[in-house]
């Protein structure tokens, strides 16, 4: 067996919050040591990662890096590997972590080791949702990134953070637990929860739509699609800064994950019966929530209302049983880690000097902080999908690929990309541009070298995949097509039966 | 060569938006001004060749997209379409930056300015290089956002924002019906290059889908779609309510964006489009009925406007409709060459007007004007030589092409072409009648500004002068110089080649005498009538406003668009997001939901805490209670 990269990727950051809680937390070197040895390790996991990608084979569907060992006798392996979907996730993943410890380490003043031991921990489990290869191991990576993310927002939030973050947990949870029941039966149909093995075995169809619908009710919630999205907003408007950066991030990307994993991998048949279910919640929440965004008073509420929307356009692109749908979907989801990653961090810029995340409140702010005001304009443009940017991409070929299968569902979801732009472009409007009436605003300093180094490490993918995406296609490409292939096979199979 | 004219603009706009700090203003000045004009000699070169040798080329420089059978590059095709439009984008942008220096000189955000101005003049060219639909929504998007940027230039100044916003917004609902164009056209062909789509049309003659319910040939909805982008981007009647506001923007930008290029654009893609167009007669009929309406509609607009630029924006609007309709009745070519001799004019008379307003100290209420033509000569004449063109007085440019507009769809012999040539007729005595009251009012009579002494008044620096003298010359010979080449009926085909298609040849026919000289007398006959109309005897003019005070309000509130919008759309949204909001998402599924799941926990634990009371009696009691209710089941079934 080889050297066990991947399982060292999802250890490494675990292993630094350990030697983090033998750090004193006060004023001294060690204080000092616990901000390096998390960009460090957190930074390496990213080198790592790209060097993971370096020597994955892109020609082959296959999945990459498997390891497996034994775990509970008998039933559960632990078993992870990677396909072209997956590392593009892991990249994802390593990317955002360190940015958020370079932002907490400049910005909290509390309790600061415990937030780093928070974020590397969720870090490892990320990673390992993403490579998971067996559904049990997959529940645990999956529901385990709840409890760090339940802390970050419930210790380090804002006024009714105990609200928020307990509304996130019930909302996540009452999705989870219907997927583990789900995971339970499989097990007991067909004797194993290998994925891989799962893929060959195909699930008894008549028994697919229940158990699609038990995982979709934990996807959903994460994605999150209408009508169970309410949590995000306020999950996003009481957590701190690289807590809703983490959350928008990756958090949601976990559930386009698992539909395309899972729900299209496990239950082809199933997943073409529903298909006008996710359709109709998709279009709801493209529609619905932009003009929601619209009228927002708050910065992290407008951008977490457009996250719903942005994800409806992935929840639609993955059903569509297209190539473009589908390869569109992916490269949303890692544009919009990109971009709300970026808005987040936009937003908590000037929160920190002003305290406020109020649109009304600002007003003018180009003439104080004209680097500031490009970095969230390219930002702002990449979110409403200007071509250039990666979210063209993402969105045009979701498009293009619903078009293929319904042309009114294409029409209606192209009515949210001018609603998106008249969201964005008025909260810039309202933001940056206009006189400077708040006289708070007068002592206001641009960009520091941090946030800067942030924001421009967060605008040059979003730049470079829109007028050149093709390593992304090119990394994801095999394995959509076995993808689809399999999926068509099973639905064909099932046809003729 | 190609490649250099494209990138240069480029190259200009990054070294002056994010080096213009180091290196100055006067620096970034003359780099981006520079650079341009190296496009703009590349470009009459390029355009050159095509004429001499018929020069045909596509570089392809990288790949975009490539994404199962999708498969975009970035290339640059040049033939005669791209390069006559090659020649207007880089020639009228070159003069434009020159004449920013002078006009911007009082800004603090010049090397920003001239940035934008590049990257604009990027964007077009990308726009009308490409060999695909993407790589044209590209540019398409590109443009707008530049647009976007200098209406908006004036950060400060809150129409200036709404104006940007609008525009961007109301160009968006255009650029939805491109996108479905495009997603049907690669729905149906497979592809998105032109040359494959283009070649492929003929078998889908037939071809019908159903399309939100209806059935329709799928030509026509292609055509159709495409038809609505370009309706947003040249501002045409029903999304043409961005075009008057955009004036909030500098001056110099309206000219080279609200008038001479990226307003035109729209005309190109259905010149482009020629192979598809051609296939559907009921979209060039609906272009026909589009055009006309627009160009009629925005002339009686622009009878009544006091704000020089908004006159000069619905000139704009009203000359796009021309060009709508040459296409509408199969007149590409005379299409383009009403759009290459119009950049000329009309960007004359923006940036004319621009040095109005800089001579005004930024006053644009042409009541608030009059009776300066002896202080600014120049402008003065250069003026009106740009509105003899416009109006198409005898042997100007205007003339050559506006008169073979309306010469072309009297010859469509068909009701619809009739109807076409008779709007364009009377469109042109409006245009003449408002464009002569803009000069009257402006440089004749007498002055009206209160707040400024007339002796302040001053010529603008020669800086600003010499392009709207290249641009006079223009006007004045454009039309005589090129109209063998663009619309003389036998260098036609030889001219444009493969970039145009006739799918029946143009009509060789002439119209009567009296038809063909009906326009050219009634524009000439409406200068006296306008100089005694406006300046002579106002009692008249003011008399007719007041007995038709009703229409005078309708044309005053632009046919009250603005209003009605507002209150469809943007209340109704608002509206719409406020009850999503705070009734659905807080109201129902909050209360319902998380909320009240909790709030019944906890009410029944509540509850259920009410029995623990600690009283030995109550515990009894209880258990008597059960045990009976158990024992009676038990004994019952």
């Amino acid at each position: 067996m080889n050297f066990p990269i991947l399982t060292s990727i999802i250890l490494l950051p675990s292993l630094g919050a350990l030697f983090l809680l033998f750090l004193k937390n006060d004023f001294s070197n060690d204080y000092k040591s616990s901000k390096y040895i998390s960009i460090f390790v957190t930074f390496l996991n990213f080198l790592i990662s790209l060097y993971i990608w370096y020597l994955f084979d892109t020609s082959n569907p296959d999945f990459q890096f498997v390891e497996e060992r034994e775990w509970l006798k008998g039933f559960v392996n632990y078993k992870i590997g990677i396909d072209g979907i997956s590392i593009l996730f892991i990249l994802l993943t390593t990317f955002i972590t360190p940015l958020c410890i370079i932002s907490v380490i400049n910005t909290t003043k509390e309790r600061l080791k415990e937030f780093l031991i928070a974020i590397l921990i969720m870090e490892s489990l990320m990673i390992g949702a993403f490579c998971s290869l067996d559904l049990v191991i997959f529940y645990l990576f999956f529901e385990g990134g709840l409890i760090p993310m339940f802390l970050i927002i419930g210790i380090w939030g804002g006024a009714r953070r105990v609200y928020s973050a307990f509304k996130f947990f019930l909302f996540t949870l009452f999705g989870s637990i219907l997927m583990l029941v789900a995971i339970i039966s499989i097990y007991w149909l067909n004797g194993t929860t290998d994925i891989v093995k799962l893929y060959e075995l195909s699930i008894d169809s008549k028994y697919q739509n229940l158990l699609w619908l038990a995982f979709f009710s934990s996807f959903a919630v994460k994605t999150p699609m209408w009508p169970v999205h309410t949590w995000l907003p306020d999950a996003h408007v009481e957590a701190p800064t690289a807590g809703s950066v983490l959350l928008a991030a990756i958090l949601l990307k976990m559930a386009g994950y698992g539909f395309i994993r899972f729900s299209i991998g496990l239950f082809p048949v199933a997943s073409d019966f529903f298909t006008p279910l996710i359709y109709i919640l998709s279009l709801i929440a493209i529609i619905y929530t932009s003009l929601v965004a619209l009228m927002q008073e708050d910065m992290k509420k407008l951008i977490a209302y457009s996250s719903v929307a942005h994800m409806g356009f992935v929840t639609l692109g993955i059903f569509t049983n297209t190539t473009h749908g589908l390869e569109g979907s992916i490269i949303q989801m890692i544009s919009h880690g990109l971009v709300s990653a970026a808005l987040f961090f936009c937003v908590g810029v000037v929160y920190d000097r002003v305290h406020s995340r109020i649109i009304s409140t600002y007003g003018g702010l180009v003439s104080m902080m004209p680097k500031y005001a490009v970095l969230f304009m390219i930002f702002t443009l990449a979110a409403v999908g200007l071509p250039g940017t990666s979210g063209f991409v993402g969105e045009f070929l979701i498009l293009l690929g619903t078009f293929h299968d319904n042309f009114l569902v294409a029409t209606i979801a192209s009515i949210g990309i001018i609603l998106a732009a008249a969201y964005m472009l008025w909260l810039y409007k309202r933001v940056i541009f206009g006189k400077l009436v708040n006289k708070e605003l007068l002592k206001i300093k641009d960009l520091k070298n941090f946030e800067l180094i942030i924001l421009i490490f967060l605008a040059i993918p979003t730049l470079l995949f829109g007028f050149y995406p093709e390593p992304l296609f090119n990394t994801i490409e095999s394995s959509i097509k076995s993808l689809l292939e399999m999926y068509n096979y099973n639905l064909s199979l099932n046809i003729n039966n | 060569m190609e490649i250099i004219l494209l990138f240069l603009p480029l190259l200009a706009s990054i070294i002056s938006g994010f080096f213009g700090r180091y290196i100055g203003d006067r620096v970034s000045e003359i780099v981006t001004s520079l650079f341009v004009s190296i496009s703009a000699i590349l470009s009459i070169i390029i355009f050159y060749k095509v004429i001499s040798v018929n020069y045909v080329n596509n570089i392809i420089i990288a790949e975009w997209i490539n994404s199962g059978s999708l498969s975009v590059n970035w290339s640059i095709q040049i033939d005669t379409l791209s390069s006559v439009m090659l020649v207007v984008v880089t020639l009228i942008s070159a003069l434009v930056h020159i004449y920013s220096i002078g006009y911007m000189s009082h800004d603090s955000h010049k090397p920003r300015f001239m940035s934008y101005l590049s990257l604009f003049t990027f964007s077009m060219l990308v726009l009308v290089t490409s060999d695909n639909f993407l790589q044209l929504f590209f540019g398409w998007e590109g443009v707008g956002l530049c647009s976007y940027f200098l209406i908006g230039f004036w950060f400060k100044k809150e129409a200036a924002n709404a104006a940007a916003i609008k525009a961007f917004l109301v160009n968006r609902v255009g650029d939805f019906g491109l996108a479905l164009g495009i997603f049907l056209i690669f729905y149906l062909f497979g592809t998105v290059n032109y040359i494959d789509v283009f070649q492929q049309t003929p078998q889908l003659l037939n071809h019908e889908i159903l399309f939100l319910g209806i059935r329709i040939n799928s030509i026509d909805l292609i055509c159709i779609l495409l038809f609505i982008g370009a309706m947003g981007k040249s501002a045409q009647i029903f999304l043409h309510t961005w075009l008057p506001d955009a004036m909030e923007g500098p001056t110099p930008v309206s000219a080279l964006i609200h008038a001479a290029t990226m307003v035109t654009a729209g005309v190109f893609l259905v010149v482009r489009c020629s192979p598809i167009f051609e296939y559907s007669q009921l979209t060039l009929n609906l272009i026909i009925i589009v055009g006309t309406s627009t160009a009629f509609f925005a002339a009686t607009v622009a009878l009544v406007q006091n704000d020089i630029k908004k006159i000069i924006a619905y000139s704009t609007c009203s000359q796009l409709g021309y060009m709508f309709f040459a296409v509408g009745v199969g007149a590409y070519n005379v299409a383009m060459f009403h759009l290459f001799t119009h950049a000329f004019f009309k960007a004359l008379l923006f940036l004319g007007a621009g040095s109005v307003i800089h001579s005004f100290n930024d006053q644009q209420d042409i009541n608030k004007m009059g009776g300066v033509w002896n202080k600014l000569p120049y402008t003065w004449v250069l003026m009106v030589i740009g509105t003899l063109a416009l109006t198409g007085f005898p042997f100007l440019s205007g003339f050559y092409s506006k008169d073979a507009i309306i010469e072309y769809a009297y010859l469509h012999t068909s009701g619809l072409g009739y109807y076409a040539a008779g709007v364009g007729i009377l469109t042109a005595m409006l245009t003449a009648i408002y464009s002569w009251r803009l000069i009257f009012k402006t440089f004749h009579g007498s002055y009206n500004n209160g707040d400024l002494n007339i002796d302040k008044i001053h010529e603008s620096p020669l800086v600003m002068l010499l392009p709207l003298v290249i641009l006079a010359a223009g006007s004045l010979f454009s039309g005589f110089l090129f109209k063998d080449m663009f619309i003389e009926i036998n260098l036609t085909q030889k001219f444009w080649g493969e970039s145009i298609k006739f799918l029946t040849p143009l009509s060789t026919d002439h119209p009567p005498m009296w038809f063909i000289l009906a326009t050219p007398v009634i524009v000439t006959l409406a200068i006296p009538f306008s100089y005694y109309l406006f300046i002579k005897n106002k009692e008249i003019l003011n008399n007719l406003i007041d007995l038709n005070r009703p229409l005078y309000d309708f044309l005053v509130r632009k046919w009250y668009f603005d209003e009605l919008y507002d209150f469809i759309f943007i209340k109704t949204s608002k509206k719409i997001g406020l009850f999503f909001w705070k009734i659905i998402d807080i109201k129902f599924i909050d209360r319902f939901g998380p909320d009240g799941i909790s709030n019944l926990i906890k009410y029944f634990s509540l509850k259920a805490s009410k029995f623990q009371s600690g009283f030995i009696y109550q515990y009894a009691f209880m258990m008597l209670l059960g045990f009976s209710i158990l024992l009676t089941f038990l004994i019952l079934y």
